[in-house]
């Protein structure tokens, strides 16, 4: 059971929460004039870390806020937690 | 040497000191026709096919730990053709024939079990489901047949058919059934390394050297070792390895895990699953009861998973079969699930020419071996994709034509 470090609740139990998956996925910038390739990209493929993760968390049965964790994928450590308004070094 | 209950008798007479090695501890050469990565089932009995039917031979498997160590050892070894979709239907049917006549064909006892595999539905909505389903297996060709809430307690007399929510009904396929992995994996082993398959392990693709677009040699930590063609099958590392050849993939690898009993006498015999009630059971060959639940809800590599799953898992359980309340839970353990985002496999050729894949099996690879194994070995003799899995290509991803498979998948994820 996972203790994830809500930014706006603080620790709570892992089942309070949904995981969004890998963050930092961008959307193509011209939609119409992106191709069946840039599509899939943006649609399903990943990095798919083994190691430190950013991703994206849903604090569903508290504040319903969405914000990004790094998060080991094998060892599960939370190395950091980070609001959606905040800057960041690799987006 | 065949195993028959000749050998048998023969062997007792000293002692069972004498028995063969079941497959050769080769040394890996410099160069091989094929080179499979990953020693698991799919890569195994990719391997088995390829020597025996497609007359490719120079065949070597690196697997970095043990053979069969992957989730092909840690599944909950069930077989079933009870998909949605015709192309699912025909290469899983494909599959489950193979299985049918897999102990023969390997000259080692699977164990195959058709017991049957019952899916029971919990309100009038889930059983409109389970008729269309039903009968989209049955379109497909394939033997399913709808069950009234007294046929089930017939079949199990131990369930509790007034669980929240109360049993309508369910349906089964007859001829899915369960199989020991074990034996899947040492089968194809031992008769891939008899017809000339190199198997190597504690064998850790490191690297990948690639020129003119194409994998020339893989760097290993026994060596670097090259090769014509090249194919992945590391359920679990999928994008790690096709990272090393310069690939992403529609990959997120997900836990899932499975726990088992102590072992009791024999008690349950079919195997079911509730698709709301979130459990699949069945009773192993050895007596334990076998138990599988959901994922877990985020990406991990770490092949155990966590307790709230236990706790939902066994909720679950104890709901439809309140016998099993007294028995001691003896082992846990996960695997790796690599998933597509329609839930079905990712198998063929990639954008490299020589390099093959075969992935995206996510919870459901066990049934597929077989299938897996033989698709696959054609796919590489011919460089061209298998009839059966031209609905599989990663090229469905930009063309949109997914499989969506996610409820016969049968895993909640």
């Amino acid at each position: 059971m996972l203790r994830i470090p809500c930014p706006y609740c603080g620790l709570r139990d892992q089942d309070e929460f949904r995981c969004g998956g890998e963050a930092s996925i961008v959307r193509p910038a011209q939609p119409d004039q992106a191709g069946d390739a840039a599509w899939a990209d943006y649609l399903f493929y990943r990095d798919n870390v083994k190691g430190p993760h950013l991703e994206r968390w849903l604090h569903a049965y508290g504040c319903r806020q969405w914000f990004l964790l790094r998060r080991d994928t094998l060892s599960h450590e939370i190395t950091e937690v980070r609001r959606l308004t905040e800057a960041s070094g690799d987006g | 040497m065949r195993y028959s209950g000749f050998s048998l008798l023969i062997n007792a007479l000293s002692r069972h000191r004498d028995w063969p090695r079941a497959w050769r501890d080769a040394e890996p050469s410099k160069h091989y026709d094929v080179v499979i990565v990953g020693g698991g089932g799919q890569g195994l009995a990719t391997a088995y096919y390829l020597a025996k039917y497609q007359g490719v031979k120079n065949v070597a498997v690196l697997e970095k730990g043990w053979l069969g160590g992957g989730n092909t050892g840690r599944n909950t070894q069930v077989s079933r053709s009870n998909y949605f979709f015709p192309e699912s239907g025909r290469f899983y049917e494909h599959s489950l024939k193979l299985f049918e006549g897999l102990s023969r064909e390997l000259n080692f006892n699977v164990m195959f079990s058709q017991r049957g595999i019952l899916a029971v539905c919990h309100s009038r909505h889930e059983m409109e489901i389970c008729r269309r389903w039903a009968n989209a297996i049955g379109m497909n060709g394939i033997d399913s047949r709808m069950l009234s809430r007294e046929d089930i307690k017939k079949r199990i007399p131990e369930i509790n058919l007034d669980c929240r929510f109360p049993i309508w009904g369910g349906f089964v396929q007859e001829r899915g059934g369960i199989s020991r992995h074990d034996a899947v994996a040492w089968g194809y082993a031992r008769r891939a390394s008899e017809a000339g398959v190199d198997i190597i392990q504690r064998c850790e693709v490191t690297g990948m050297e690639t020129s003119d677009s194409r994998i020339k040699a893989v760097d290993t930590t026994r060596g670097s070792i090259s090769a014509d063609k090249f194919a992945l099958c590391v359920a679990g590392h999928s994008s790690q390895l096709a990272a090393m050849a310069g690939l992403r993939l529609p990959i997120v690898s997900i836990p899932l895990q499975a726990m088992v009993t102590e072992p009791v006498r024999p008690i349950f015999h079919t195997v079911l699953m509730s698709a709301l009630i979130h459990v699949y059971v069945s009773q192993s060959d050895r007596g334990e009861i076998v138990v599988g639940g959901g994922a877990d809800a985020y990406p991990s590599y770490a092949q155990r998973g966590s307790l709230d799953i236990h706790r939902d898992t066994f909720s679950a359980l104890l709901e439809l079969l309140p016998i099993f309340s007294r028995l001691r839970m003896m082992r846990q353990w996960a695997g790796v699930c690599d998933m597509a985002p329609d839930v079905s496999p990712i198998v063929g050729k990639t954008p490299i020419e020589n390099l093959y894949i075969s992935t995206g099996w996510g919870t459901g690879g066990y049934k597929a071996i077989p299938a897996g194994g033989d698709t696959l070995a054609w796919t590489i003799a011919h460089d061209e994709p298998h009839e059966l899995l031209r609905p599989f290509g990663l090229e469905r991803f930009e063309s949109g034509r997914l499989v969506d498979e996610g409820a016969a998948a049968g895993v909640a994820h």
